[in-house]
């Protein structure tokens, strides 16, 4: 008797410590969640903050007057006389009109207020109406990077500002008076990579993307949905069946960097296709992507019940008739998900392609799937390394975009799943 | 022709091919009183004359276009005076680009040497005759392939079955692409492997302690030799990886057992997708956080606390690269975990145990193989990991076992001794196809064994 209120006892006093013990192992799993969800939100607060600078861009207003004289130029109909002509005069003339207090040795200072492509807008702008020869009109340019950085990251300290006291005393003077000005950087979407970060965009980079993952959905989809009716419905039980499920399940967890190995020594070594191109980076994400799109297309297969394939046999059906008539039409919401997660995989993905030589600096987005062309991802990877911030900056941009697309992808195949998936 | 419009025309044929089979079929049907006494469909037939007349004409296409290449360079190569064959596979493509920018005009033949600007002429020939010669056998053989299968349909012939025989064919070789790229995998690491080996010794590759591929351009340059140890690549590899799995795996593991056992269905129901997002960010956004963002804030701490700390050390790349694989450890600890039977966390509550001494004498010993197999899976995948390491971790080889120092890793070296241009026969390049057969063989072995020890605890439940 007394032993058991002895022991009865004993619990009692060490369960305090016990549910303490309890308490700490909640808090435990708890900090481990919240750890984890604060990764992802320092994550998302540090790119957004880096980057949303970079859909901005600087622009800077002048009153530019196309004098002949200035430029050295008569007839701005002749091509010969517009290609020999001087367009950066009357950009220097018109910043030494807006900043009165400029004098003739400031004109260096000056010119570098204004983007270097600026003489070329305005070149090309006359070309297109030259009726404006001997106007003054008003029109805006994009800044000099360095008034770009300057504008929008005075007082950071990481930025190193390149303007000299009197070029930022100017710039403060424009900025108040409306002349500089900061908008949404179009130029980001609709150029392609340039050397001068005011310049630089994005489009080429998509553009390659969205060939290359053409390639990929098209090799990938019906060749993964193929293969996963073959093992589900048609693979005899014998040693290759066994085989080629070892083989999809390792190629699923080889490293992609692998892929890109085989890429460069198969691909364009062997079979001696070009290098940096979309039709290439397409098939060698095909073949990452693959086990990926296969074994969620036999999960949904399998999710078909039987009770559907032997009403469809019981009618006389064959086995091909069954499969394609039936169980495919139902397994499709299935298989298209786990197609458009693995696109985005795909689309992610930055290792093999560096190794096939996607890494080139490409202006002109690219015309066709033989075009030398990079992707979004690597874009990312080539600005990051840049030492200019202001590169940094569109790197993070460029992240923003590209996931953006990701998320649309994956909100997709969410959507698709509640919306078009049917539970037996 | 150009093999994409050559694709085209083939498409075309096969479509009329398949009108006129379905016409024929129902031709023949006529006179015997209607379609029903054919012994398929039309359609099949269709099907049937369509596959005869596209399928040889493709196959060929797609040799033809594969192969074409590399038989005109042998040709071309093999055409030169002896005294201008390259030699080395390096020197012949670098010489077949030359030929080739003669050839279409890019470069001027006097830039280059006689023999080439010569060769140029009977490369763009022999391209010529190329295309003349797949055009010709591509479209013959839809033609008469195609008629063949046509003239051969009659109300006897059971179409249906040839179709879907040609059509299971399909299927099996797309699953036999899974084959087909490990083969690729194997045979353009392996052979690269062994010219390696001819060139660096096998005991200096593995225990070599130095690890220096820089190749000398010229041969009497200082350092000509370059050092192919990869001991430094292989600890560096393993001291990023185990800082990432001292991150995720107390993470990744505490969390899933607190969304298994504790959570209620709201809180598991938000918090799940929210930590899968973290395996669906690229790497290429993690390599920019950690070389941006963590590495230098690192450096900072450290020297505010006193400690040397290089701005691309390992800690940055290992803390990211944990964060990166949380969701893998938490999603395979969470099925194993879940995956222990009910009736054993019934018996230990109802005798009176806490739920963590449920969960911690209880469920973790039984879910121990399966926790073990994620955490090989997880391994594998921060072994192999390529775009954080290139950003964040650093390229020179040390051998150190400081996280605040720079390590170099096994991909970064593939990534750096291949991207740009070189020549593809360096022992340089090679190296890195050593690396990555290394790497393969390593990431194979994890997956293998963690599979194994996955299903095996799986059948002792089932």
């Amino acid at each position: 008797m007394t032993d058991q209120t002895q022991q009865a006892e004993q619990v009692r006093r060490s369960l305090k410590q016990r549910y303490r013990k309890e308490r700490r192992f909640r808090a435990y799993g708890i900090l481990a969640i919240a750890l984890a969800l604060s990764a992802l939100a320092v994550l998302f607060v540090d790119i957004i903050g880096k980057g949303y600078t970079g859909l901005m861009k600087t622009t800077i207003t002048l009153e530019v007057t196309l004098d002949p004289d200035v430029m050295y130029l008569d007839d701005p109909t002749d091509p010969k006389q517009v290609r020999m002509a001087d367009f950066v005069a009357p950009l220097i003339v018109a910043a030494d009109k807006a900043l009165p207090g400029a004098t003739e040795e400031d004109q260096d200072a000056l010119r570098r207020l204004i983007n270097p492509y600026a003489s070329t807008e305005l070149r090309e702008a006359l070309k297109k109406n030259p009726q404006w020869m001997g106007t003054t009109r008003t029109m805006t340019f994009l800044a000099h990077s360095n008034v770009d950085v300057y504008v929008k990251h005075q007082g950071d300290t990481a930025y190193s500002i390149k303007l000299t006291e009197q070029q930022q005393a100017w710039v403060d003077d424009l900025v108040e008076r409306g002349l500089v000005d900061t908008s949404f950087n179009d130029v980001f979407f609709t150029n392609g990579d340039s050397r001068d970060p005011a310049k630089a965009g994005i489009l080429g980079a998509v553009v390659g993307s969205l060939l290359t993952m053409i390639i990929t959905l098209v090799l990938s989809f019906p060749i993964g949905v193929a293969a996963a009716i073959y093992l589900e419905e048609f693979a005899p039980k014998n040693r290759v069946t066994d085989f080629i499920e070892v083989n999809i399940n390792n190629l699923a967890a080889v490293p992609s960097i692998i892929f890109g190995l085989l890429g460069l020594a198969v691909f364009i070594n062997l079979f001696g296709l070009p290098r940096s191109v979309p039709f290439v980076g397409g098939v060698v994400l095909t073949l990452m992507t693959l086990p990926t799109i296969i074994i969620s297309s036999r999960a949904a297969i399998k999710s078909v019940p039987p009770s559907i394939r032997e009403a469809a046999q019981g009618v006389g059906a064959s086995k091909m008739q069954v499969v394609l008539h039936h169980v495919l039409p139902l397994a499709m919401p299935g298989m298209m998900t786990g197609s458009i997660i693995g696109m985005a995989q795909a689309l992610g993905e930055t290792a093999p392609l560096l190794l096939i030589g996607m890494v080139a600096f490409i202006v002109e987005p690219p015309t066709g799937f033989f075009d030398a062309a990079t992707v979004l991802p690597v874009q990312v990877f080539l600005w990051s390394s840049s030492p200019e911030l202001a590169f940094i900056e569109r790197a993070s941009a460029a992240i923003m975009v590209l996931l953006a697309f990701l998320m649309s992808m994956n909100g997709l195949a969410i959507w698709m799943r509640r919306r078009l998936e049917r539970r037996w | 022709m150009q093999p994409a419009n050559l694709l085209l025309l083939t498409i075309v044929l096969a479509v009329v091919a398949y009108g006129l089979g379905y016409a024929r079929s129902r031709a023949l049907a006529m006179p015997l009183g209607g379609i029903r006494h054919l012994k398929s469909l039309p359609g099949y037939y269709g099907v049937r004359a369509a596959v005869w007349c596209g399928l040889p004409a493709l196959i060929i296409l797609a040799l033809w276009a594969m192969f074409e290449g590399k038989v005109i360079q042998m040709i071309v190569i093999g055409s030169l005076p002896p005294d201008a064959v390259p030699d080395s596979a390096g020197r012949a493509s670098l010489m077949m680009s030359e030929i080739a920018n003669v050839a279409n005009g890019s470069l001027p033949p006097a830039m280059v040497d006689g023999p080439v600007a010569q060769s140029a002429d009977l490369f763009k020939a022999l391209q010529f005759q190329s295309k003349m010669y797949m055009t010709g056998l591509v479209i013959s053989v839809a033609l008469l392939a195609g008629f063949v299968g046509w003239i051969r349909i009659s109300p006897r012939l059971n179409a249906r079955r040839q179709v879907e025989a040609v059509l299971r064919g399909f299927f099996f070789f797309c699953a036999g692409v899974a084959i087909l790229t490990t083969a690729g995998i194997v045979f353009s690491v392996v052979f690269e492997t062994i010219r390696f080996f001819d060139r660096v010794p096998f005991l200096e590759f593995f225990f070599g302690t130095s690890w220096s591929p820089q190749v000398a351009l010229r041969a009497d340059q200082v350092g000509a030799e370059g050092a192919f140890g990869m001991i430094p690549l292989f600890t560096g590899t393993l001291l990023i990886s185990a800082i990432a799995l001292l991150v995720a795996v107390p993470i990744g593991l505490l969390s899933a057992i607190y969304l298994s056992e504790y959570a209620n269905k709201h809180v598991r129901s938000t918090a799940k997708p929210i930590m899968e997002m973290l395996a669906g960010i690229p790497t290429v956004v993690y390599g920019f956080f950690a070389a941006l963002t963590v590495a230098p804030f690192i450096a900072d701490v450290a020297s505010s606390i006193g400690l040397e700390a290089s701005s691309q050390s390992a800690l940055a790349a290992g803390l990211v690269m944990g964060v990166m694989i949380i969701p893998f450890v938490s999603s395979l600890s969470d099925d194993v975990i879940n995956a222990v039977p009910q009736t054993m966390r019934d018996g230990s509550l109802a005798l009176g145990a806490t739920q963590s001494e449920t969960m911690k004498k209880v469920i973790f010993p039984a879910a121990l193989p399966g926790i073990m197999g994620g955490i090989l899976l997880a391994a594998s995948r921060a072994i192999g990991e390529t775009m954080i390491v290139v950003m964040a971790a650093g390229l020179a080889a040390n051998l150190t076992a400081n996280p605040l120092e720079t390590v170099t890793t096994v991909t970064v070296q593939i990534v750096t001794l291949l991207t740009g241009d070189q020549e593809f026969d360096s022992a340089k390049t090679l190296a890195a196809f050593a690396l990555g057969a290394m790497l393969f063989i390593v990431t194979l072995l994890l997956n293998v064994l963690a599979l194994k020890i996955v299903r095996k605890y799986r059948e002792q439940y089932d």
